[in-house]
């Protein structure tokens, strides 16, 4: 399950858990992960909730192809990206990357590569509702 | 046979009247392609394109059959 679209909220440390009942037991020494929450603030105005769209099967072959690249790419044993679409509310989770290796290094520059990857390649789209009734496409991703 | 236009985000409400399929020509292009379905509108500055689910750029190709899709930067994660 290198990859999954949740169209509802998802629980990350279950999701991490499950990931790594998927790994062969003894076979890895780290994870890495990381979790990307909806704040309820951006660019200085209150935030009260997001749609999260996303373009079906382009999509799922994006985040298959980077999860793909980083095996190739790092020392990694697998890796996980799981990501949410449609209605959000500020404090749920967003997205989930997470990567098993050997050793610490690998696991820390591999779930890095993957969020990064992902801001760049991946089809999604937010459209922001905003604390004063009106709604706005979120432009570009941060720096980080 | 024709082509598949999609467009996802704040592109399809830049161009609300845009068609979801045309008929395919000789040479067609990406570009090309947004020409027609839009009516002629100008590509906004920073339009990523794919074609059948892939990363493509305007002056690329198009075959009969073809999805082709154009959309704003993206901002996931």
């Amino acid at each position: 399950m290198p990859i999954r679209i949740s169209e509802g909220g998802f629980d990350p440390s279950g999701e991490l858990a499950a990931f790594e009942a998927t790994q062969t037991p003894g076979s890895f020494g780290a994870t890495a992960s990381f979790v990307g929450t909806m704040r309820d603030l951006n660019e200085g105005d209150a935030v009260t909730g997001m749609t999260l769209e996303h373009y079906p099967a382009m999509t799922e072959k994006e985040l298959s192809r980077i999860v793909d690249e980083a095996i190739d790419a790092f020392d990694i044993l697998d890796a996980l990206i799981v990501h949410r679409v449609g209605e959000i509310a500020p404090g749920e989770p967003i997205v989930l990357t997470a990567v098993c290796s050997a050793h610490r290094a690998a696991a820390f520059d591999a779930c890095r590569w993957l969020m990064e990857e992902l801001k760049r390649r991946a089809p999604f789209w937010k459209q922001e509702r905003l604390a004063d009734g009106g709604s706005r496409w979120v432009q570009r991703n941060t720096p980080g | 046979m024709s082509i598949s236009v999609k467009f996802f985000a704040s592109l399809r409400e830049a161009v609300p009247g845009a068609a979801p399929r045309i008929d395919h020509r000789d040479g067609d292009t990406v570009s090309a392609v947004w020409q027609r379905a839009t009516d002629g509108a100008a590509m906004p500055d920073h339009v990523l394109c794919s074609v059948n689910l892939e990363h493509r750029q305007p002056h690329e190709s198009v075959a009969d059959g073809d999805e082709v899709a154009f959309f704003p930067p993206v901002t996931g994660g």
